[in-house]
């Protein structure tokens, strides 16, 4: 597989982000540590926003989130996801879309 | 805020402005509210523009709205990993006004389109997420915002919230998406000269050109590649049953570079800069995963309601030609002096079911089945197909009937005769 650096193509990218509120945040996440096998968010999620920690853990930052929604639909054995939209105005902001 | 409007409208894609124009050009007391910065600047597409939906909201749109180029012809590709077998599809008639398809940029394009349904008396409030929906006993009554003082109430709520729809799942009327039925898109805008593109892709002035592609480039996955041409930009992109990346593990930004890598395609990006990367989902469940579509003071359009049609690429003018259908219905039970409940909005399925948009949605029903069950057509018969071009266009002393011999071998031993009848009859069944 082609190594890629996704942090290089969200940096084209525009945001305004909402510092210190987190419109996503994982509800438990010892459930992401010791229960979820295959972590699918952190392959998953197109700007790379979940990271598999060497101990197992998952860990969540929404800085460079495109809000597709991927991460809440995939993660069906345990609903652990919980998914808003940024305040109004926060956010991406797409120049082209 | 504590007015009441007629219509409340959630969200300014083309689902959303198609419904808000309609409704004020009739008279009808619309706020539209829009989570992003300006309308648009949360809103993805490929983009094509399909001429058809809009002109029938906006007859003159041509006279101001930002297009970017028409399409004079459209290319399919069918990839291996180092080939392709392709068509084009490019005819004189389609390069004589009125064009039917424009490359669009969305940022651009929602924005005037939100501009027409302000002109047209729409009251239009950006920066604003709405929570949830307000309810009445079993009616929705109104939304709550994220502002001051959020709750605005109305007879009618119009959803054009996009294909994740929050305020629908929140409300009790979809289920969570599947992830079986739902695309994961991801794209690039590129810039490129004008002086550049136009040689590149055989087209002058405002003509462009729309490939689409399928094969390995999605890497055994249900999907599809696609690289437009803008008026000084490049769009492209690949999209993915989401069931798929997470059963496969790829990042999609990893099938998106390696697929900008093919040897086919890496040549017509060359020079080009990138300058934005986004991702969507695309629902693409098709008409046995479409919610419920109305209920008492509410109706769902677009994205937010499935409406995509998958096979064509299309899902623009559904969104635009549903949100016009929704605002149809209102606007004569309003000049009825009708309620907006669940029994009278059901004219807005109706009115659905006798267009375009359910009519293509049910005759390909049985598709997204038949490909989860013959992925084959993504990764074996690329290669296949590829494989007898090869030894078609290969010249080197073996003589045909060897070649034949050794095509029909391929096909044989890699899938089976019996395995590719079944596969015809699906996708038979799946197209008829």
């Amino acid at each position: 597989m082609m190594r890629v650096n996704v942090e290089e193509k969200l940096f084209q990218n525009r945001y305004k982000v909402d510092a210190g509120r987190p419109h996503i945040q994982i509800r438990d996440p010892d459930v992401c540590r010791s229960q979820c096998q295959a972590q699918q968010c952190t392959t998953c999620c197109p700007a790379g926003c979940y990271t598999a920690e060497g101990n197992g853990a998952v860990t969540l930052i929404t800085d460079g989130c495109l809000e597709c929604g991927t991460c809440r639909v995939i993660c069906t054995e345990f609903r652990n996801v919980d998914w808003e939209y940024p305040r109004g105005g926060f956010g991406i902001l797409f120049k082209f879309g | 805020m504590h007015e009441k409007f007629d219509t409340i409208v959630v969200g300014a894609g083309p689902a959303g402005n198609a419904a808000a124009y309609t409704l004020a050009k009739a008279g009808l007391s619309v706020l539209q509210i829009e989570r992003g910065e300006t309308p648009g600047s949360k809103n993805v597409q490929g983009a094509i523009l399909y001429a058809d939906a809009l002109e029938r909201i906006i007859p003159d749109f041509r006279d101001d709205a930002p297009l970017e180029r028409y399409l004079i012809e459209q290319r399919g590709w069918l990839l291996d990993d180092e080939a392709y077998v392709g068509g084009n599809y490019r005819a004189e008639a389609f390069n004589r006004p009125p064009y039917n398809r424009y490359t669009i940029v969305r940022a651009q394009f929602d924005k005037w389109f939100s501009k027409k349904v302000q002109d047209a008396g729409g009251l239009v409030i950006c920066e604003t997420t709405v929570r949830e929906l307000i309810f009445d006993g079993d009616r929705v009554a109104g939304v709550l915002t994220d502002r001051e003082g959020g709750a605005i109430y109305a007879d009618l709520v119009i959803l054009a919230d996009g294909v994740n729809s929050t305020l629908a799942r929140k409300a009790g009327f979809h289920p969570e998406l599947k992830p079986k039925d739902v695309a994961l898109a991801v794209k690039e805008t590129l810039f490129l000269a004008p002086e550049i593109i136009e040689p590149r892709f055989n087209v002058k002035g405002d003509e462009g050109v729309a490939i689409e592609m399928v094969g390995k480039i999605t890497k055994g996955m249900i999907g599809t590649g696609f690289l437009y041409t803008n008026k000084e930009s490049l769009t492209i992109g690949v999209g993915c049953m989401l069931s798929d990346f997470a059963a496969q593990k790829i990042p999609p930004y990893v099938m998106l570079e390696e697929m900008k890598a093919h040897p086919a395609i890496r040549p017509l990006l060359e020079g080009a800069e990138v300058k934005e990367y986004v991702a969507h989902l695309i629902p693409e469940g098709g008409y046995d995963a479409i919610p419920k579509l109305y209920g008492n003071g509410w109706m769902i359009a677009g994205d937010s309601a499935g409406l995509v049609n998958a096979v064509h690429r299309e899902g623009s003018n559904l969104a635009m030609t549903s949100g016009r259908l929704a605002a149809e219905t209102a606007i004569d039970l309003h000049a009825a002096g009708q309620p907006f409940s669940a029994a009278n909005l059901a004219g807005y399925k109706q009115r659905l079911d006798d267009s375009f948009v359910m009519k293509d949605l049910k005759k390909y029903r049985r598709l997204p089945a038949a490909l989860h069950r013959s992925p084959h057509f993504f990764t074996l018969y690329p290669e296949l197909i590829t494989l007898a071009a090869h030894q078609w266009v290969k010249v080197d002393g073996v003589d045909k009937k060897s070649k034949e011999r050794e095509v029909r071998r391929a096909f044989a031993g890699r899938r089976g005769w019996l395995g590719m009848m079944g596969d015809a009859f699906r996708l038979w069944r799946a197209f008829e």
